[in-house]
């Protein structure tokens, strides 16, 4: 094991990469969702909704086979992705898993979201229409900052199920942790066990990152 | 011991007496119940209407009409002589020129005393920041919570927090102030520094329309008490005939009942 720290590292900095960027996109299309969702725009309300019961009760891995199988045939594919950074190639295996899984992740998003949003008292946004705010104001001045302190525990879940649910991409020929764990079990399959710890370590350590980041944010914007 | 507008009023308002706000057949529904009947009712500058009546009559639906909180069903409500937008932007700013008080204070939990005074000004009149901070020091001031400004509402007693309440609205230079309840949730000590907050506003002019049950209030500062029933205005006079000569046996029962406390 020892020797192949690289192959090691290798794979979680795919994993960490694709964690960090559809942490992003997650996050921001679940913002969108829960905005449509919660916003007084019927046809956006009934889209956004449609939308998350649909994504969300489909199992993860139906959607990246969507992603490579089905949707090239409807002309959507990522082989125009050819990202080099140093040793990392950012290509269509990974693209399509960036896709698949910000996707997915924001319906979860936008769930926890949504419950942070439905946890601020009704009063505080008549408040602030009542002050004269438009709806945009209403919700960025008033209730979500109160929506995603409240949001902070659910939303963390959402993302440290998708940081797991990275190694789905390992099926689909992108060579992040799981799929470099799997290369070395079968190279040396006299030591899978310790082989299998140190990954199974790897995730805790990236888990108990995320979860100690949303220990603190709760903490800090606990509302006074 | 009315106020005396013409020594109060902003410049540029000063047109006592001149209807301000203006209810006409205004009716509304929740499913079945009718909880908006035929109401017409016309408040002019610079008054002071009380309205007063049993639970579940119409008062807080009535109240939240006139800056659309609730939506009406027929009739029309003008303010300042102009109807109530639908929605949208034109609808926000009538909303900024009504100023607006709740039973349970609302202010923003996650925003300071201050900031809480500051937001519309900042975001709704586009009012330079330290200019907004001043006049929310000194709303702050008047209504007595100044050496709150920096604490959040939930350090602050009901009392203080539905002071603070008064001042937010204040900020927005309202034309008309609605109180719903201001005092109810309340516990007795602090009633009477909101309601001479109240008197203070009345007395400087203001146009109010106040749904509260403090007959102290109605008597010192109120030009007209307006009784409500069923989803009716069933009477409205001046305070001391409506206290001590009610017309109809709804009012006079009403009164009945709350005087025994
Ligand atoms: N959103 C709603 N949906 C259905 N019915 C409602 C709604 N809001 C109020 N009502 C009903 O409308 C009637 C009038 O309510 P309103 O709150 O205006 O009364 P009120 O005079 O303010 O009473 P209170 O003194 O208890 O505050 C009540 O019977 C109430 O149950
Ligand atoms: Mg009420």
């Amino acid at each position: 094991m020892l020797d192949n720290l690289d192959e090691f590292f290798k794979g979680f900095g795919y994993t960490l990469f694709l964690f960090l960027v559809c942490a992003v996109a997650s996050m921001a299309l679940g913002i969108l969702l829960v905005a449509m969702r919660v916003g007084p725009i019927a046809v956006l309300r009934s889209l956004a909704t449609v939308y998350v019961s649909v994504v969300r009760n489909t199992p993860l891995v139906l959607i990246f086979i969507f992603f490579h199988f089905a949707a090239p045939i409807i002309g959507i594919n990522f082989k125009w992705v050819q990202v080099h950074v140093g040793s990392f190639d950012f290509t269509s295996a990974f693209a399509t898993a960036f896709v698949a899984l910000s996707l997915y992740t924001a319906c979860f998003v936008c769930e926890g979201l949504r419950s942070g949003v439905n946890a601020v008292p009704m009063g505080q946004a008549e408040a602030a229409r009542a002050i004269g705010l438009p709806f945009g104001g209403v919700m960025t001045q008033v209730v979500l900052p109160q929506a995603i302190r409240a949001s902070v525990p659910p939303v963390a879940s959402a993302l440290i199920a998708m940081l797991k649910n990275t190694s789905v991409a390992a099926i689909f020929f992108l060579a992040e942790a799981t799929a470099a764990m799997r290369g070395l079990t079968n190279d040396y399959s006299s030591q899978r066990i310790g082989i299998f710890l140190c990954f199974a370590i790897g995730y805790i350590v990236l888990v108990e990152i995320v979860s100690m980041i949303s220990l603190s944010l709760e903490r800090r914007w606990r509302v006074a | 011991m009315t106020a005396t507008p013409e020594a109060a009023v902003a410049p540029g308002s000063a047109r006592p007496g001149e209807p301000l706000v203006e209810l006409h057949g205004v009716q509304k529904w929740y499913g079945d119940l009718h909880v908006l009947q035929d109401i017409e009712l016309t408040v002019g500058r610079g008054e002071v209407v009380v309205v007063i009546g049993p639970s579940g009559s119409g008062k807080s639906t009535l109240c939240r009409t006139i800056n659309r909180l609730e939506t009406v069903d027929q009739g029309d409500i003008k303010v300042d002589g102009k109807p109530l937008p639908q929605e949208g932007k034109a609808l926000a700013a009538h909303r900024a020129d009504v100023g607006m008080v709740f039973q349970s204070f609302n202010l923003f939990a996650h925003k300071t005393i201050l900031e809480n005074v500051t937001l519309g000004p900042i975001k709704v009149r586009r009012t330079p920041k330290a200019q907004a901070e001043a006049r929310a020091q000194e709303l702050l001031d008047r209504v007595g919570v100044g050496q709150q400004a920096a604490k959040y509402p939930a350090q602050l007693s009901g009392g203080q927090q539905q002071r603070v309440a008064i001042a937010r609205a204040l900020a927005m230079e309202p034309k008309v102030m609605l109180f719903d309840e201001p005092t109810s949730a309340l516990d007795p000590e602090m009633i009477k520094e909101v309601l001479d907050v109240m008197v203070d506003l009345a007395e400087r002019g203001m146009t109010m329309i106040v749904v509260t049950h403090e007959m102290g209030f109605a008597r010192t500062a109120a030009n007209r008490v307006v009784f409500m029933a069923d989803g009716r205005i069933v009477e409205e006079s001046d305070p001391e005939t409506f206290f001590t000569q009610p017309e109809s046996d709804r009012a006079r029962d009403f009164l009945g009942k709350i005087l025994k406390h």
